[in-house]
Formats: C-alpha cells, structure tokens, sequence
C-alpha cells in the first residue's frame, strides 16, 4: 500500500440532510388528505468536500448551520435525504453488511458533552471495551489499556472500574477519546470536543487531539464555533451558513483574508484569536434566515453587507473557484459568493435575466460542478 | 512525511504480541461489579428508618407464606367440629387471645373455620398475587417501552395505541368478564392485573428509552456499529431498571388491593384462602353485627400493613434512584 497525502478517504457529495418537521399527527393526518407537503428542515443542503487522508479540516459556522448534521452524516448516524459519501471510494449507500462493519470500524466520532457521551452505568473499563466486543477483536484488556494510556489515564488499571460521574469533565473526555481510539480508526469527527470543558482543562485535550491526528496518522473533521480553536487544528477549514458551505480553503487563507462576506463577519466577531481562552457566542448583525422555507438565491442576502441586487435574490452562488481571487494556494479556495468571478465559467447572470427557474438553474450548476471537480 | 506517519501509526501494532493470561476474568469483573452496585444500593435503601420497618414486614409475611404449613394450626378450609364425634360444627368461636376459652387462637368462622389458619394461608395468596403480577407488570411494561421508546415511528404508534385502548379498560368489569370466560380462579385475577397494569410501566419507560436515545452515549455505540439489541440490552435497560423496579415494588401492593377488592365483591377463588376473601366471607356473615372483629380486622390489617410497606419501599426507592436519573 502506498498512497500520497492528498489521498481522498471520505469524499462527500451534495450532501443533503433535511428533517421532516414534526406538527404532530393530527396535522400530518389532515396533510396527507389535503395533498399538501410536509415541510422540512433543511439542515444539511447540498454540501461537498472531501477529507484527505491524515487531513484535519474544520467546520464551522454560527450554532445550527447544520455542523452537527454534517458530522453525524459523516458516521452514518444520519441516513442523507440526498446524496452521498464515499468511503475509500466505495458509496456507503451501496456498500454490504461487510463493507458497513469495515466502515464503523474506522469511522468514530467524539461528542461535545462528556457528561452524556459516557453510560452512566457503565465502567470505563466496559465503555472502552466496548467497540472491541461489538467487532469481535481479540486481545481486549491489552487495548483497553493502551488506549486509556495514549489517553493520559494513567495508571489506566486504576480507571477500570470507575464509573463517570467519579470522573472529572476532563477525565470523561478522555475516555470517550480512548472509546473513540481502541478501534484503531483512520477517522474521526470531533464535535466541539473542548466547549463543555473547564477553560482550564482545554489546552490539555487539545493536545491529545493533536497529538492523535499525528500518532494515528488520522484524518479529523473538527466541528466548531470557535475559529481561533480551527485555525490551531485543521489544515483546511470549511464555513457554513444555513446548510451550506459558503467557502472553503487553507485554513490560514481563509482566516487571514476571508472572501466571502458572511466568513468575514464571523471572523471579525472572534474575539480574541487563543484557543485557551474561552469560546464566546459569535454575534452577527440581524438573524439567521428560515432553515424551512429557504429563501432564493444566496441565503445570506438579508444579511449581506455587500448584497448587490437582483442576481443575490435570483440566483442560487454555488460554491466554486473564483478567478478574480489571486494569491499564493488560492486555487485551493472556493467561494460561494456573486461578487467573484467564476473561473469555471458560470455565469448567474444568465439565470437571473432568463425565466423563473432560477432556483432550479442554481441547483442543477452546483450538482455539476461537484461532480466535474472530482 | 506520509512514510514516517505509517510507521507510527498504531500504538496497537505490538498489542498481538501480549499474552492472554492478562486477560481480565469477565465473570468475576461482573459479578463483582453487579454486586458492589447492590451493595451500595441496600446501603442508601436501609439508611431510612421507614424503609428499615417495611423491609421487615415483608421479610416477616415472606416467612409467615414459606413456612404457612407449619405455622397453621388447622387446614385453612378445613371445617372445626366441637368435639370428636364430627357433629355439631364450632362456629364463632370466641379468640383465646382473648380469653376464649378455645383451641383457636383468632376463633372461627361463621363456616367453622380457623381464623388464625386462614389469615397465615391468606399470606401465601396475597404475596403469590403480588409477586407474580410485580414481576409480569414490570418486565413486560419495560419491554414493550423500550422497543417502542427505542425505535420510535411505527412501532412506538403500534404499540402505544395499545396501550391508549387498555387505559380505556376498568378494572372491575375486566375481570367480571375474565372470569366469567375463565372461571373463578386466583390466576384470573393475577391475569386481569398483569392486563391492567404493564400500560403504566411502558408508558413511563417509553418516555425514558424516547430520551435515552437520543443521548452522546447511545449514538456513540451505534456509530462503533453496536446492533439494536446490543444498545436496548446494554445502554437502554440498565438505565431504565431502577424504574422497572420502582414500578414493580408499586405494582405488588396495587395487585394484592386489587386481589382483596375483586375477592371482596365475591369474584374471589372460592378454593383458595386469601384476605380478601375472608373480608368477603365475614361481611356475608354479618361478622360486624355479631361483633366478631376478629374476623375481618386482621386480614385488613395485614392487607394494610403490606400494601403499606411496599409503598414505603417503593418510596425509598425512587429517592435513591432519581437523582441519578436526573
Ligand atoms: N433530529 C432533528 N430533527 C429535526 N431537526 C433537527 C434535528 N437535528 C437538527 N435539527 C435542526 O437542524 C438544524 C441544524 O442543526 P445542527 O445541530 O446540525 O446545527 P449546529 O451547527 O451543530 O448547531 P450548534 O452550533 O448549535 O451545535 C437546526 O435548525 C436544528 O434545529
Ligand atoms: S451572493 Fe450576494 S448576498 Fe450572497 S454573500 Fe455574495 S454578495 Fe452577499
Ligand atoms: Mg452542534
């Protein structure tokens, strides 16, 4: 086996997650006699990008852009309502019973609050242990302990029968580290693994973060609100609004000269640039759009400082390579935003000037250009 | 770069090497864990004086029930004659705890029968019916709630309609109708109350499993690839058991109250002794009217005392238990 960096592990594909919003059944009842539609959420709406192998890539985005759904998609906790991820470039919705058991061995994820991602009633040694015994693999004391002592649980035979709430925050967050580790995974979705924690206590799971992805040779999507905690950790950073990624690129590109008006507003909210500081809520001027009646064109227009007319309103900015952005990796960087120039000749104003279906030109541009850039 | 990063990829890598005899000994961890969890849970129950006194009481009528055939003095339907011969029946005999001068040490019936006998066989009756209807109650209540709980959608609406249907259902008329199906038995009763009772359980622990879903640690078994089951039988049940058992310790003192009421109204076993039906026989007989009081003040003393006490212990229960569940 020899495969490069930029070897692609998960590659993502218009990525569609939308929750039915539940009325209760009267009115789901009285809907499905009138004919009408129920109305969803859309969480996640047609999002692409891929994670290279050893790559750490950032999401973020103000609280319920969809980074959780995204993530939770990423470990097949959600079943997408469209599209599609691959995984060593085999489709998981058209992998066997054999290929999913491969898939969950390797795919683990790290929630936000270690205060409820650990079983109460379950020992460290039982949670950690755990993973093992669902796939059957041998050698399962040995495991344990090395994974509680890559961990910093040390001496591990001393946590082995303690249960969570002898533990710290700190300490929890560490076996859910270790729980995700024992299986030996080569990726990991990390969901706010610090905000729960004690400011104090950050610094050092951050480290063991780190020190994982590089041990392990792992490629991590970490989820957050924090972009100074981002720009520490991942190599590539992606920013999403109302279910969609307006840009994407390097992280130090994105973070130093942000192109798309919404990443500048959220970068101009970060207070102070130190992961060991504590997060604050990022505010931005005026509210976030409906998630289930999306607004056309670019969600971002009611907020935009730079909305420029019709075409914002009308047409649907997929997220691309801008030719009018220059400078050194910048054709790593992609921007969904009218005011660049299209270096892959989409022009929005064709659709806005022609008929109504706008919307629908929108989409169908952004399904193309995921598919053409692979 | 990508070289160095495979070399020290694992720190698993040599792991294959270790022996099994380091193994941990899987039985003995769990046993010992299983029993360091009761432990500290007796210890917190016993801490209450109430809790102390009912344990007691119910350790007493256990008892009483097991060793019924020894304590008894009389077969409980066995009629008592005044003298050998057989002839003249010994009907309302006075107590010789109250200085009757009899044999009998809670006097007899209007029928002739040993009161004190029927009262320790009427034990045997009242924990039966508990016991069983507890057990029955509370186990398929926490299952039906948790697969509903659990997988939510159809399932949930399927099974909780059921449950909605069996709340339209009352108590009496059921069993007037179980045993004019079945026949007067103390089963039928068992029977009507293990119908009537599991909705209570599966509705609560529904409620339960529909949250414990949805929490980090359940999602982070299904994301190791853990089965359904594996997370119901795992995750699910140790964290709703306490409520199981807080439900089944209320429902051994609703089942022997509904045993004793139903055999009250006379829809009792006629061929088994229990409390209830001593009620019933002694309000038949007008017991009241006679004065005879110690004919139906000690089985409803003993019905109050054990319904009581598993109340007491249910109560112990849920302080114990609810600050962990949050
Ligand atoms: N199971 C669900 N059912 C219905 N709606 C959901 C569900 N999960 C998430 N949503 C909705 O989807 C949207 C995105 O939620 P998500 O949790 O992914 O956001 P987020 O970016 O992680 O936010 P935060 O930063 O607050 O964690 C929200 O509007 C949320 O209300
Ligand atoms: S497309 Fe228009 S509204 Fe949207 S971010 Fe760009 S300038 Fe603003
Ligand atoms: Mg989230």
């Amino acid at each position: 086996m020899s495969f490069g960096r930029d070897d692609v592990l998960l590659r993502v594909e218009n990525l569609e997650k939308h929750f039915e919003v539940d009325e209760g059944w009267i009115a789901s009842l009285l809907q499905s006699v009138s004919g009408g539609e129920p109305d969803y959420v859309h969480a996640v709406d047609g999002v692409s990008f891929e994670v290279r192998r050893g790559e750490t890539l950032g999401l973020a985005g103000e609280s319920g852009c969809g980074k959780t759904t995204t993530g939770m998609s990423l470990v097949k906790l959600h079943e997408p309502t469209g599209g599609d991820i691959s995984y060593n470039d085999k489709r998981l919705s058209e992998v066997d019973k054999a290929g999913m058991a491969e898939f969950r061995q390797n795919a683990q994820m790290i929630f936000q609050d270690p205060f409820e991602s650990l079983n109460p009633r379950m020992t460290v040694y039982d949670t950690v242990a755990e993973p093992l015994r669902i796939h059957d693999i041998r050698n399962e004391t040995a495991r344990v302990q090395r994974a509680l002592e890559f961990a910093e649980l040390l001496p591990a035979e001393q946590y082995y029968d303690q249960y969570p709430h002898e533990l710290s925050g700190g300490q929890r967050q560490r076996v859910a580290i270790a729980r995700a580790l024992v299986l030996d995974p080569d990726f990991i979705v990390a969901d706010e693994p610090v905000s729960m924690l004690d400011v104090s206590l950050r610094a050092g799971v951050l480290a063991l973060l780190e020190r994982m992805t590089e041990e392990f040779g792992l490629s991590v999507v970490y989820i957050s609100h924090d972009l100074s905690l981002l720009r520490h950790m991942c190599d590539r950073l992606a920013i999403m609004y109302m279910g969609k990624i307006v840009e994407k690129g390097p992280t130090d590109r994105v973070i130093e000269n942000p192109q798309h008006p919404y990443t500048q507003a959220l970068i101009n909210a970060v207070p102070v640039p130190e992961p060991d500081i504590g997060r604050e809520r990022v505010e931005l001027q005026g509210e976030v759009g409906d998630v289930i009646d999306v607004p056309s064109g670019c969600r971002f227009k009611d907020r935009c400082p730079e909305y420029i007319g019709d075409v914002c309103d009308g047409a649907i900015p997929p997220l691309e390579r801008k030719s009018d952005i220059e400078g050194e990796r910048e054709h790593e960087r992609e921007v969904a935003c009218h005011l660049y120039e299209s270096a892959e000749g989409h022009d929005p104003y064709a659709e806005v000037d022609g008929d109504g279906t706008a919307a629908e030109a929108g989409a169908g541009g952004d399904a193309e250009r995921a598919s053409a850039d692979d | 770069m990508a070289q160095e990063e495979r070399t020290t990829q694992s720190i698993f890598t040599d792991v294959e090497d270790r022996t099994s005899s380091e193994e941990i000994n899987k039985w003995e961890r769990t046993t010992r864990l299983w029993r360091e969890t009761l432990r500290e849970h007796w210890g917190l129950l016993t801490d209450e004086l109430s809790v102390k006194l009912s344990m007691l009481v119910v350790a007493l009528f256990v008892l009483v029930a097991i060793f019924a055939p020894w304590i008894a003095t009389n077969p409980p339907l066995q009629r008592q004659y005044q003298t050998e011969d057989g002839i003249l029946i010994a009907k309302w005999v006075e107590p010789s705890i109250l200085g009757g001068n009899s044999e009998y040490i809670l006097g007899t019936t209007a029928q002739g029968f040993d009161i004190f006998s029927q009262l320790v066989y009427g034990t045997r009756a009242a924990l039966l019916v508990g016991l069983i209807a507890a057990v029955f109650t509370a186990g398929i209540g926490t299952m039906v709630g948790l697969v509903a709980g659990y997988y939510g959608g159809t399932v949930d609406d399927a099974l909780m309609r059921i449950v909605d249907f069996l709340y339209g259902m009352p108590l009496l008329p059921t069993v007037i109708i179980l045993v004019a199906l079945l026949g007067p038995s103390l089963w039928n009763i068992i029977l009507a109350v293990i119908i009537l009772q599991w909705r209570a359980t599966a509705r609560v622990i529904r409620s339960q499993a529909l949250s414990l879903r949805e929490r980090p640690f359940v999602k982070a078994a299904q994301v190791a690839g853990a089965s359904d089951w594996h997370i119901i039988s795992r995750h699910l049940a140790p964290n709703v058991l306490p409520l199981s058992f807080l439900y089944g310790s209320f429902a051994i003192a609703w089942a022997i109250l509904t045993e004793a009421g139903v055999s009250f109204i006379g829809l009792g076993d006629p061929n088994t002794v229990s409390w209830g039906t001593m009620l019933q026989a002694s309000r038949a007989y007008s017991a009241l009217q006679f004065g005879a009081w110690w004919w139906f003040v000690p089985p409803g003393v003993c019905i109050g005392l054990l319904v009581i006490s598993g109340f007491l212990i249910g109560r112990g229960y849920e302080e114990i238990t609810n600050p962990k569940l949050q």
